[in-house]
């Protein structure tokens, strides 16, 4: 045990360069001979490209190359990929269409980029990027999913044929439709879960570097996942052979998801980096290109139906999804709607039949991708929705309603894949009923009322997986690449220690909770370990940071890594102290002889290990461990949300007087990380209640919230103070017991919001955001209704 | 940003000087707007010219019966200036709620009226105080110089100087942020002048900019209080009409935030 050890509130360790400016992310880097690259782009959302010439641009000052979709392809760089395959119901695989790092013969979005300059400066490469004539032949666009397949809608990509990507089921149907058929009462409701654009603070960034003496590539990057970039490029782009490729991901300003994925941005810098002859070519998008480009998040319309029995049981849940995918298939999208979201479809619910049905489709929108929660969001959304609309109609209270079918025997195998490993939902909600004062809600709402405002207070009950992992169930589900996670424990002869991880951290915290770790199992201080990752070069094949799965997975392997760093120490130690292995522990910086004073420190036995002058028969010298871990299940958290409102019935106005917030995320390794990282998610998920929507025009495709002016990220006077509070059960699936935390907050909190706005003003048709002029709209649609 | 010269005007006659013999100049006040739309490389001046060290433009003055206020005075200057809370407690308050306080350190109460954006604060208060207008070349009074869409009479070479305000007998300001850009999706500045007269000027509502309501100010002559102003609603016809809020929502919210600036008149 040490004082910086699980469960310590230690300050971020990364906190000191970041609030002095000393972070170092790519947009800092330079090089050599840099070069900077503007990209053309298109302004229609679906367009042939008739004919593009570069030569005006070409002769204006500084500018070294005009590039196009036709050079790509002279130079035999493959299109970028959809790394996840998924399977119609009749068995045939996802129609996925060509996505070229630059298009060559047609433009399919709005921001689709079509040619590329590199010049000196930036400001020349933007300047001559306006100097490119693209002749233009304007197609029809259709950017609602509910209309993509409708008969005369423009055709996107030949591969997919009326721009259905995959018809996928998921469920027992007759079992489903027969529960139905014997129902007491079956709810029926329509959601939209709307389009988000992630907004990391710092936006996407590269620099593409060939060295024509080494034949070898370096990207710097801002992604989440570094080797996994390096694996697409090489194996499916066609860049270079792994070994003569560097990816490197320094300080990443946020990522949401956004960042996972490999864009065409990136590939083309690389690319563009050889064809100039070697001097690095960097890109850094300007917001307006985040908005345009980016993957967004959601985009579902759904229908379903919940079917009860006569005691109000659960028996029944059947559901149909069209999921937008945007113009390409970014590189995890066909995930999302299918295996990170149906399978999450039973929440904290005993529900034995469920059939859920999705069709993914193309549109002339940007590609749609993860972003923080990815599937769970939408899945949790649906559910708490309709367990509160459920209620409603019933006549029920909503946690009672909830509480008549919450699962309470673990493990729990639901209709749906997922097997619950542990969970206590009974304790998550007493504790956030508690603190939110439920008893006294109606005397609230009788004295709101009276000032002419409208309470209402709602409900989120979530579970989400994570960790994404283990190998064997993503594969056979149809994910192209495992999902452990490496690590490596080097102990330096002095005693401190290095541990390269495979997880990324971009605003995680990963470089305190990690040696938080190493602390409480050697001893060691915290300041006495350091954290690597984010670099190819330096760090062994990782799998990269998402889906909350850098604890529950990347802490794991390194406490497997730490196991046998510990065996060896042990060892040493007790072939120095001539004392049996068995009785060796090792305790606050020192291995000795349980209940004896004959002790080494810890950076005595890490000495020893590298001199060898004195090491037990057949030992090698060194001190330093790796391991790979792929855990047995996934993890899953889960929680109570309660959410209280109020609404001006002038304005339409949402104010959210109170949000409590009760998870249960296993052990914890720093308390006020988790804090923060549930007080962020919240952010997020409130800001797509209230505040958040993409809009694309129906005609015309071009996207009406391009910016901040228009598209509403939550600031601080939109949110209450948080109450916020955790409980625990163990996750048995890791040898930390960790659940995961990041994501939490974004997935539980939407239907919280909307169930208490829906129950103030006593409309339930509302699409999130809840803006002022949806909630007005709505709240006087009941008040037409009683006139 | 597109390339473009920087000229720093040492006084305002300077300033008109450099505008005319630039090609296609452009004053820069606080540069709120201006600033961002040549980052977005929407406008493409040839020449800036700074107004933000000529001396005394942005000073602030006032006797017992009015106010006037310097082109120059940033909106956080004219929020915490002892004489316009004393005088027109109501400006005061319209320029602390002014975007966030980067643009109130830095945007203008010249270069806002100049702009005349339909979602500015301050267009509502120079017509509902019945402003006037100092221009190099002469005095414009509120009624004359908003013309439409960020349209002003300024002449192409024409410069505001300063802006007087009469003491009112009681003002108010009330305003419905759009969420987003926290500009007024709709604000009604309601006053009582010196003479009894009564005006209510609308921002962000209308789609021809700001505007007065003479039913509301008829009502108000009549009796002054909300519940005059209550049933008098305006032409959703005439009304903006965006993804924020529809037509029908803006004309709502002029009857609800007249109300609500009747409520904090003082």
């Amino acid at each position: 045990m040490s004082a910086e050890g699980i469960g310590a509130r230690v300050l971020r360790k990364e906190d000191k360069r970041f609030i002095t400016g000393r972070g170092r992310y790519t947009d800092d880097i330079a090089l050599k001979d840099m070069t900077h690259a503007a990209f053309v782009r298109s302004p229609h959302a679906h367009a042939k490209i008739v004919s593009i010439n570069g030569s005006a641009a070409l002769a204006a000052p500084g500018v070294v190359a005009v590039l196009t979709g036709r050079d790509l392809a002279d130079d035999q760089i493959g299109g970028l990929i959809c790394g996840w395959m998924i399977h119609s119901k009749d068995g045939s695989p996802m129609n996925a269409g060509a996505h070229p790092a630059i298009a060559a013969d047609v433009a399919k979005h709005v921001g689709d980029q079509v040619a590329m300059v590199i010049a000196e400066t930036k400001a020349q490469a933007r300047d001559a990027a306006e100097l490119v004539e693209v002749e233009y032949e304007e197609l029809s666009a259709v950017v609602d999913p509910t209309q993509a397949q409708a008969a005369g809608a423009p055709q996107i990509h030949p591969e997919a044929a009326n721009n259905l990507i995959y018809d996928w089921e998921i469920g027992n149907q007759a079992d489903t439709d027969a529960a139905f058929a014997s129902a007491a009462n079956i709810v029926a409701m329509d959601v939209i879960n709307n389009r988000l654009v992630p907004n990391a603070l710092e936006p996407r960034a590269a620099i593409g570097s060939y060295d024509p003496a080494e034949e070898a590539f370096s990207l710097y990057n801002t992604s989440q996942n570094p080797h996994v970039a390096r694996l697409v490029l090489s194996a499916f782009v066609g860049i270079a052979p792994e070994h003569k490729l560097r990816v490197v991901a320094p300080d990443v300003g946020g990522g949401f998801g956004s960042k996972i994925f490999i864009y065409p941005e990136e590939t083309a810098c690389l690319w563009a980096s050889k064809r100039i002859g070697g001097r690095p070519v960097k890109w850094t998008a300007d917001r307006t290109e985040a908005f345009l480009v980016d993957a967004h998040g959601r985009d579902h319309v759904t229908k379903a139906e919940m079917a009860f029995d006569a005691n109000n049981i659960i028996t029944g849940f059947r559901v149909s999804t069209i999921a937008n995918i945007g113009a390409y298939m970014s590189t995890f999208s066909s995930s999302v709607p299918t295996y990170l979201y149906a399978t999450l479809l039973s929440g904290q619910y005993n529900i034995p039949n469920i059939y859920a049905e999705v069709q993914a489709v193309y549109t002339n929108t940007a590609p749609v991708d993860a972003y923080r929660g990815a599937g769970r969001p939408e899945a949790t959304y649906l559910l708490e929705r309709m367990m509160e609309t459920s209620a409603r109609q019933l006549g029920l209270d909503p946690v009672d309603l909830r509480r008549k079918n919450f699962i309470r025997s673990f493990p729990h195998q639901t209709p749906v894949i997922m097997c619950y490993d542990a969970g206590d939902y009974d304790a998550c909600l007493d504790s956030a009923l508690a603190a939110a004062d439920y008893a006294g809600f109606p005397a609230r709402r009788a004295e709101a009322a009276a000032r002419g405002k409208l309470r209402g207070m709602g409900f989120s009950c979530y579970i989400e997986a994570c960790g994404i992992a283990p190998s064997q169930a993503v594969g056979s589900l149809g994910a192209g690449v495992g999902l452990w996670e490496s690590a490596e424990v080097r102990v330096n002869p002095v005693g401190t220690i290095e541990v390269l991880t495979g997880s990324h951290s971009h605003g995680q915290g990963h470089e305190t909770t990690f040696a938080q770790l190493v602390s409480q199992r050697l001893g060691v201080p915290t300041d006495n370990v350091q954290i690597v990752h984010g670099d190819t070069d330096k760090v062994q094949f990782g799998m990269g940071t998402y889906g909350s799965r850098s604890g529950a997975v990347g802490m794991s392997a390194i406490s497997k890594a730490l196991d046998k760093v510990e065996a060896k120490a042990k060892k040493i130690a007790a072939h120095l102290l001539e004392a049996s292995e068995a009785d060796i522990v090792i305790e606050g910086g020192e291995v000795k002889v349980a209940g004896t004073d004959k002790t080494l420190g810890f950076h005595e036995v890490a000495l020893a290990a590298y001199t060898g002058h004195n090491l037990p028969e057949g030992m090698e010298p060194g001190l330093k461990e790796g391991a790979f871990y792929d855990p047995t299940n996934f993890t899953f958290p889960s929680g109570t949300y309660i959410c209280e409102v109020e609404v001006d019935p002038d304005t339409g106005k949402t104010e959210i007087i109170q949000f409590v917030a009760t998870d249960d995320f296993g052990t914890i390794i720093n308390p006020m990380i988790v804090e923060g990282q549930v007080h962020g998610g919240l952010a997020q998920g409130i800001g797509q209640a209230l505040l958040e929507g993409c809009s694309y025009d129906l005609e015309s495709g071009q996207l009406l919230t391009g910016s901040f002016m228009d598209y509403c990220m939550p600031r601080a006077d939109d949110l209450p103070s948080f109450q916020i509070s955790t409980t625990e059960t163990i996750c048995p699936g890791n040898p930390l017991g960790m659940k995961g935390c990041g994501e939490a907050g974004a997935i539980g909190s939407p239907p919280a919001v909307i169930n208490a706005i829906t129950d103030a003003i006593g409309n339930n048709d509302l699409t999130m955001p809840a803006t002022p002029l949806r909630v007005w709209e709505a709240a006087n649609a009941v008040k037409a209704a009683a006139e | 940003m597109y390339e473009t010269s920087y000229h720093r005007a040492s006084s305002v006659a300077d300033a008109a000087a450099k505008l005319s013999s630039a090609e296609d100049g452009k004053l820069v006040a606080g540069g709120q707007t201006l600033i961002p739309t040549m980052k977005q490389r929407l406008a493409a001046p040839s020449d800036l010219i700074d107004l933000g060290k000529i001396d005394g433009l942005g000073s602030i003055a006032s006797d017992s019966s009015s106010v006037t206020i310097g082109a120059m005075a940033t909106h956080a200057s004219v929020a915490s200036d002892g004489s316009v809370s004393s005088t027109i407690p109501a400006l005061a308050c319209l320029a602390a709620g002014i975007g966030d306080p980067h643009v109130r350190n830095r945007g203008t109460i010249g270069g806002s009226v100049a702009n005349n954006d339909p979602a500015a604060d301050y267009p509502a208060a120079v017509l509902g105080l019945n402003g006037s207008i100092k221009t190099n070349k002469r005095t414009l009074s509120a009624d004359d110089f908003f013309t439409g869409l960020f349209e002003t009479a300024l002449d192409e070479d024409e410069i505001i100087e300063s802006i007087t305000f009469a003491k009112p007998q009681k003002a108010g300001y009330a305003k419905f942020p759009n969420p987003a850009s926290r500009y007024a999706m709709t604000g009604v500045f309601v006053a009582q002048l010196a003479d009894g007269s009564v005006r209510v000027a609308v921002t962000g509502a209308g789609n021809d900019g700001v505007f007065r309501v003479p039913e509301m100010e008829a009502a108000l002559a009549a009796n002054w209080s909300k519940d005059a102003v209550a049933s008098v609603s305006v032409s959703a016809d005439d009304m903006l009409g965006d993804l924020h809020g529809s037509q029908e929502y803006r004309a709502n919210l002029v009857t609800v935030m007249a109300k609500r600036a009747i409520d904090a008149a003082v």
